[in-house]
């Protein structure tokens, strides 16, 4: 039997005595494009963050592939929302998506000639090919997202995290992730996305978590998006989604 | 050669391009005052040391500088951690206050009956022409000791600066790397110390940094430039203030850098404020004859 | 009036009047600002010097001041041409002023008494024997009446623009609406410490102006969130600090200005211990009983959960270890205070819910 991608137990996560998460207890099986949903402030980010370990939680405990996260960073990629950093820093496109091999590298190795041409090759699939040395400051806010994505991807991971890798992107650009994502999953990859887009859910993804501090609901889009558990996470507002 | 501008010479670039190269890194992170506030916590640290040893050493004083450059650092980083101060107020208490706590040491070391107290004050506004071949030793093996640290954890500091979270996720100890990273900074700024003192230090991890960050879009090539930055005007500083009497090596230094730093906002191709205007005036000239162009047709 | 009490009265005089710009600095996030002004009025002193041929004449005062400006309107500048970022900017521009200043001295100012060393480090001490005259008689040291005079100011502006200081500093956006132009108070408030930079810095030497205007609005800071109480907490802050700084001082015969500074280091490290709202020992004992607070209602709504569900198995301690990921030591403390509250009862290894504890679990969910 093959372990899930992701298995959440029992995830509770507070800042002093606000709980941000409270018992989130889900199960993702391999090979879903899975989006994570909810109102501002539901949790969402912080739940990608805890299951990556950047956050600690109060209590629960996260597997990855049946195995806790540090003995499986080397198969999950991850794109953090692109806001997080300072593009004005000195460096080029190229450099930016070598930084996903680094884990690979471990300490002190800098990255060889294969990791050059990973990098090439992840920048050509998500259409960067001609950008490699640009510098980062002068990418419009798609292409730094697209170079986000060639950086995970480079990791080769199992299992893709992406924080709302659609904010503030062009219509191309959202275009590119789509195709990506659904070549992510036709290679067996599962890929767990932050989104706020409920007009997009169903075409984008298969699988949908839907969330606001509680867990409301998971599973198949089409079973999760009722406008019952929409009431649920979004309370009133959820009518002008359903319709 | 005059042996004194010799070592003034010596000392003063090597701490250029060590503080330049490690400036690099406090300026892309954003920290560039914490040079200040480590240097100005260094002078305690001189103080208690000599107190303690009684000996005037310049590894003893170093290791002194270190600690309570250290112990400055990490309470900064625990007040913007764990209450609502922000990190400028902190970074000025920690100056300001272990400054003058050094003030008191270094009046109670001047009332001792033992004379050997005459070098401590040279780290308060630097004194580069009390340089010794064993100080510049001393600086030799520290300056070796960081760009080592430097070179060896390169890409790792590079992806901490860039991408702290990302770090976190790949497996990296992002506590550790910060820590070394820290470490060798608080170093490169007590090595300067006695050359150009504490109030000046901060310039000198901020200058370099700042001006070669103008020239290229390169992390190696900015930390290059500023190291060579740091490095010609370190050397240049010291020999203008060794033939030109009554010159202090210090503030000589910094003017010098910070005049490398206005050439590299007004010049420097791409981000120059001149080149800029060049290129806008350039850009106003060809929509203008576009629009005249299409105006007689 | 004897030299002791009127250096202490000197001591707080500076003192009220640095605390006062403090506090705007430091609820700005520019406190650092005190420490570039501080260091390059230097250059204005001594350009002055050199123009006038006195050391105390006013006009050192409106070259410090103009100098002081310089500074602010340079980095500012800097800044605003998004070349560099705003702690680069502030690095780079005071030590220019600076270094031109100790060159100067160096150089041309050999054998006058003004130094560098006085100018950082200031001399409180010497106070004292710079009397005042007025009419033939002795009024006590000028640096009293001259800082006197730069406190009635500051506390004048205060009294003035207490309104437009507190929602410039709250609110920039509203000020700029309602007509309070938040540069011009920016620009107001950074003159004034260039004015009472000046002012104490032959008194008391830069660095102790960059403490006292920094640390005892800090401290004030950790015991309130009232911009009332917090100048008056940063007043008498700053009052204490000087009178001890100075018993400290006479006790060890060590520097005034940094005996002071010292003290408002200490004062801080009090309040940053044992402030009742903020202070790291009364936080650390808070969030301690939050955490055994929130992982008992965790418990309680696992067992609320499971109650449904009839599986008695669920509702053991053993369980929690395992379910929760929680230590042994750590799940037996939270089943004891869960005990202890009346939440649940206790059976040998099962716990069952009591009816408040049902209550507590359930406002938690909807929590």
């Amino acid at each position: 039997m093959t372990p899930p991608a992701v298995a959440v137990k029992d995830l509770t996560l507070a800042y002093r005595d606000t709980p941000v998460l409270w018992d989130i207890d889900i199960t993702i099986p391999q090979g879903v494009l899975l989006a994570i949903v909810g109102p501002n402030g539901a949790g969402k980010t912080t739940l990608i963050k805890a299951i990556l370990g950047l956050l600690k939680p109060a209590a629960g405990k996260v597997e990855i592939l049946g195995k806790p996260y540090q003995q499986q960073i080397k198969k999950v990629g991850y794109v953090p929302q692109r806001g997080t950093v300072d593009w004005d820093f000195p460096t080029d496109a190229l450099d930016v998506v070598l930084m996903g091999r680094y884990g690979h590298l471990g300490w002190f190795k800098r990255p060889g000639k294969k990791d050059y041409a990973l990098a090439l090759d992840a920048l050509d699939r998500v259409g960067m090919a001609d950008f490699a040395s640009r510098q980062i400051s002068q990418l419009s806010g798609g292409q730094q997202q697209r170079i986000f994505l060639a950086r995970a991807l480079v990791q080769d991971a199992q299992i893709y995290f992406m924080d709302e890798p659609f904010v503030g992107v062009d219509a191309a650009t959202e275009k590119a992730i789509v195709t990506l994502l659904k070549e992510l999953r036709k290679q067996g990859k599962t890929v767990i996305v932050v989104h706020h887009d409920l007009q997009t859910l169903k075409e984008y993804f298969d699988w949908a978590l839907l969330l606001n501090v509680h867990q409301i609901a998971i599973g198949p889009v089409e079973e999760v998006i009722t406008s019952d558990n929409l009431r649920k996470a979004y309370g009133g507002r959820s009518a002008f989604f359903v319709s | 050669m005059d042996y004194t501008i010799f070592m003034v010479m010596i000392g003063s670039s090597l701490v250029g391009c060590v503080s330049g190269a490690l400036g690099s890194f406090a300026v892309l992170r954003k920290q560039s005052l914490l040079g200040d506030a480590i240097s100005h916590a260094a002078l305690p640290g001189i103080a208690l040391a000599f107190l303690i040893t009684m000996a005037k050493s310049p590894m003893i004083f170093m290791a002194g500088a270190m600690i309570a450059g250290w112990i400055g650092t990490m309470l900064v980083m625990a007040i913007v951690r764990h209450t609502v101060i922000k990190e400028d107020a902190a970074l000025g208490m920690i100056l300001s206050v272990f400054f003058g706590f050094g003030l008191v040491l270094l009046t109670l070391i001047q009332r001792l009956p033992t004379a050997n107290k005459s070098g401590l004050t040279h780290y308060l506004f630097g004194s580069a022409a009390t340089l010794l071949l064993e100080d510049v030793k001393a600086m030799c093996l520290m300056g070796v000791v960081t760009l080592a640290g430097l070179f060896l954890f390169w890409k790792e500091f590079k992806l901490f600066t860039f991408d702290k979270d990302y770090a976190t996720a790949l497996g990296f100890p992002v506590k550790r790397i910060e820590l070394i990273l820290t470490l060798l900074t608080v170093t490169a700024i007590v090595m300067g110390l006695q050359t150009v003192g504490v109030i000046l230090m901060s310039a000198m991890i901020i200058a370099p940094a700042a001006a070669a960050r103008q020239w290229t879009d390169r992390l190696w090539l900015m930390v290059v430039l500023s190291a060579v930055f740091g490095a010609v005007s370190g050397l240049s500083g010291a020999l203008l203030s060794g033939f030109v009497a009554q010159l202090p090596t210090g503030p000589t230094i910094v003017l010098i850098m910070s005049a490398i730093v206005l050439i590299s906002l007004l010049f420097a191709p791409n981000r120059g404020m001149i080149w800029e205007w060049f290129q806008r005036r350039q850009e106003t000239k060809l929509l203008r004859q576009k629009l005249m162009e299409k105006h007689k047709s | 009036m004897t030299p002791q009490l009127e250096i202490i009265i000197t001591a707080c005089i500076v003192s009220t009047a640095c605390v006062i710009p403090g506090v705007f600095l430091i609820l700005r996030r520019v406190a650092l600002m005190s420490d570039a002004i501080s260091h390059a009025i230097l250059m204005g002193i001594v350009i002055m010097f050199f123009i006038v041929k006195d050391l105390h004449s006013p006009l050192l005062m409106i070259g410090a001041v103009a100098t002081g400006i310089l500074t602010v309107l340079l980095t500012e500048w800097i800044i605003q041409s998004k070349r560099l970022k705003e702690d680069a900017a502030i690095g780079l521009v005071f030590p220019v002023f600076f270094s031109i200043g100790v060159i100067l001295i160096s150089r041309y100012a050999g054998n006058i008494h003004l130094d560098q060393d006085a100018v950082l480090l200031g001399e409180i001490a010497f106070a004292p024997f710079n009397r005042f005259l007025f009419l033939g008689r002795d009024l006590g040291p000028v640096a009293m009446w001259s800082m006197g005079a730069i406190l009635v100011m500051n506390l004048g502006l205060l009294l003035l623009f207490y309104k437009e200081l507190k929602l410039a500093t709250f609110d920039k956006a509203l000020a700029a609406t309602v007509g309070f132009s938040p540069v011009l108070l920016y620009y107001g408030l950074m003159t004034t410490v260039s004015i009472t930079a000046v002012g104490a810095f032959d008194a008391v030497g830069s660095i102790l102006v960059v403490a006292l205007m920094i640390t005892p609005p800090s401290t004030a800071y950790l015991l309130t969130d009232r911009l009332s109480r917090m100048i008056v907490l940063s007043v008498l802050i700053g009052i204490a600090s000087a009178v001890s700084g100075y018993v400290m001082a006479s006790l060890l015969d060590a520097s005034i200005a940094g005996s002071i500074a010292t003290m408002t280091g200490a004062a801080f490290l009090i309040a940053l211990f044992f402030s009742p709202k903020q202070g790291l020992l009364t936080t650390y004992l808070r969030s301690k009983h939050q955490k055994t607070d929130f992982a008992s209602k965790m418990l309680l709504v696992q067992l609320m959960v499971h109650e449904d569900q009839q599986e008695d198995f669920e509702t053991t301690v053993t369980h929690m270890v395992h379910h929760m990921d929680w230590s042994i030591k750590f799940s037996k403390k939270i089943a004891r205070y869960s005990v202890e509250k009346g939440y649940i009862t206790r059976n040998q290894d099962q716990l069952f819910l009591t009816p408040l504890g049902r209550e507590v679990a359930r406002a938690a969910i909807v929590h």
